[in-house]
């Protein structure tokens, strides 16, 4: 047991004076308490610390050339990323396509319709916590063992984007989920009682009021699957790609794996440019949150 | 309105006075059986990986014997002869683990304690973001961070022989780092679910706020703050772009962080990003090595998800 001088508890009331203040310095609170801020400024400052590393070491390459040039092995000085930028689009347009309506038509699913002491219900809802949790490079072998081999799909765009989908899925739905159960079941009770079926009601009444929080939602699982690169290594993304994608089915890079790709070359202009992509990769992202913030803040309704 | 309603019910040819639906809706239950397909997409993907991974996993083990592959001490089935004992992967992994989650837990922990029972509303509005943004961040990113600034940072102040260029070390920090978030989150939930009146109760009594957090508000929440560090290890073990970019290749069970190291991940990345036969047995062993991670990850998912379910039984 510790005692209560040894945590810094007065143990003796004379010194109160009568006010329910503190009225003696706690040296260990103190303590405690810088050490707590200190934990989270370490986090911040490595934060920091990394954004400014990256655009220094790519500031030099941080040019036109970086979105205009194809990649090029043997000329580091011409070599861009502009086959890995639109390689990025394509995969991101078609993954929001796959899972941005699965995601929320499972997420109406769970909240307006399931019955949650049916057995298959529960087993969704616990499968779908783990899916969250599954190693994002296990989804690029079921990207590469199913859908590019059984399936027959090769190592494609469509292929990606099947896979990065399937890896979203869980955050779509749960912030789907949450939005969904935002809205207050007034809006539902009225709606019925003016003799709306249950999907009128979901369709004109849920679905609007939830849609900021579900666009925030989306916008951060598509953040999170543009920066993925994992899964994307076993589908055929490394190869050395010259040229933008122009179907489903052609040969594609994205950012992430561009990336990757120059920083496993020794030569240094390499090194530069692998900095100067993750300025272009994080440029992106940045956008994409701040867009998901606006829109939250925006029009998020309190009820 | 009472006529109106019997109206209504008799021209549908429903008992009078019934409550129940009149018409059966067909487009209702279609869109209803929509919905569940969609639902059961997530049901679909879990059996994909299983299936997936299950024939190619039997294969190599047709040919690779159990005690060969769990005991064998040296991984090295791209070469020849292959050998394929899978335990420097797991010591690879294990120690990076180790690494990440020493930097992790107390950092997330700590952090969580900051924002759940210190932070004025102001702070904690900036604050969290932040550590959002840690969360946000590309791993491939994250690697070449290890790789470029933080190896070469350790070099420079190590006394003595330093980490190599790949190293465990550098690998695991940066991964620690990337995980604070999820571990920080989670138990700051955790943390928020604990009954204001625990609190209050405690500071009646004359608590500080450093007993009130430690004796009262850890304790009440420790299921969930130790579903965090378990799934914060799941994430650390499953982490694939930092170990592969900056811990390099070993193919036999090293210990030393500051040497290069194999994780399962890494070999998984490595092995199958070249464009392998299906036939090939090395298409199989990336399965079998892939089918290990899964296990390894599922229990310990299984494992954090019990246990957060265990704090919002007690205190929702």
């Amino acid at each position: 047991m510790t005692t209560p001088a040894d945590v810094g508890i007065p143990s003796g009331r004379e010194d109160r004076g009568g006010r329910l203040g503190p009225t003696r310095h706690r040296p260990l609170e103190v303590l405690f308490h810088g050490v707590l801020l200190a934990s989270l400024v370490i986090g911040v400052v490595f934060l920091a610390t990394l954004l400014i590393y990256v655009i220094a070491r790519g500031w030099a390459r941080l040019d036109s050339r970086l979105w205009e040039n194809f990649n090029s092995i043997r000329r580091p000085e011409r070599a861009g990323a502009q086959a890995a930028i639109f390689g990025t689009i394509w995969v991101m347009a078609l993954t929001a396509l796959i899972c941005l309506p699965v995601g929320i038509l499972a997420a109406i699913h769970m909240e307006e319709y399931a019955d949650k002491t049916k057995w298959w219900n529960r087993a969704i809802e616990l499968n779908l916590q783990n899916l969250a949790a599954v190693p994002s490079i296990v989804y690029g072998i079921l990207g590469l063992g199913i859908l590019a081999r059984q399936f027959g799909l090769g190592t494609s765009i469509i292929t990606a984007a099947i896979t990065l989908s399937l890896l979203v899925l869980p955050v779509v739905v749960v912030a789907s989920r949450e939005a969904i159960r935002a809205v207050p079941n007034t809006i539902r009770d009225g709606s019925l009682a003016l003799g709306a079926t249950k999907w009128q009601t979901i369709w004109k009444q849920i679905l609007p009021a939830s849609i900021p929080g579900i666009a925030t939602g989306s916008i951060l699982a598509l953040s999170r699957a543009i920066g993925e690169a994992a899964p994307l290594l076993l589908l055929g993304a490394v190869t050395f790609v010259a040229f933008n994608p122009d179907s489903l089915t052609s040969a594609y890079t994205v950012l992430p794996i561009q990336i990757y790709d120059w920083i496993r070359q020794s030569r240094e202009e390499f090194q530069v440019l692998a900095a100067a992509a993750i300025v272009i990769l994080l440029a992106i992202l940045l956008a994409m949150n701040s867009l998901a913030i606006y829109i939250r803040n925006r029009y998020q309704k309190r009820w | 309105m009472t006529v109106t309603a019997q109206k209504a019910s008799t021209a549908s040819g429903a008992p009078r006075g019934s409550l129940r639906r009149s018409r059966p809706r067909y487009g209702e239950r279609a869109i209803q059986a929509i919905l569940l397909l969609a639902a059961l997409v997530s049901i679909g993907t879990t059996v994909g990986i299983v299936y997936s991974l299950i024939p190619p996993t039997v294969e190599f083990f047709q040919r690779i014997s159990f005690s060969e592959f769990f005991t064998g001490t040296n991984w090295a089935p791209l070469f020849e002869p292959p050998t394929y004992g899978v335990l420097p992967l797991l010591a690879g992994t294990l120690v990076i683990t180790a690494i990440a989650v020493a930097v992790a837990i107390p950092l997330g922990l700590l952090a969580a304690i900051y924002l759940s029972e210190y932070a004025q509303p102001g702070v904690r509005k900036v604050l969290k973001p932040m550590l959002e943004i840690l969360a946000g961040i590309p791993t491939v990113v994250y690697g070449f961070f290890a790789l470029a600034f933080v190896t070469p940072l350790l070099r420079g102040v190590w006394p003595g022989d330093g980490p190599a260029i790949f190293n465990g070390l550098a690998a695991g920090i940066v991964m620690g780092v990337m995980i604070i978030p999820t571990v920080a989150s989670l138990s700051e939930d955790a943390m928020s679910a604990v009954p204001q009146s625990l609190r209050d109760g405690a500071y009646a009594l004359g608590s500080t706020r450093m007993l009130v957090s430690l004796r009262v508000v850890v304790p009440a929440a420790l299921s969930g703050i130790v579903a965090a560090f378990v799934l914060g290890i799941s994430r650390a073990i499953g982490e694939t772009m930092i170990v592969t970019i900056a811990a390099g290749i070993s193919p036999t069970i090293g210990w030393n962080p500051l040497q290069a190291m194999s994780t399962m991940t890494a070999f998984i990345a490595q092995a199958g990003s070249g464009d392998i036969p299906v036939q090939s047995f090395d298409y199989k062993t990336v399965f079998a090595v892939a089918a290990l991670l899964f296990a390894i990850t599922f229990v310990m998912n299984a494992l954090s998800i019990r246990l957060v379910r265990k704090y919002r039984e007690v205190y929702e």
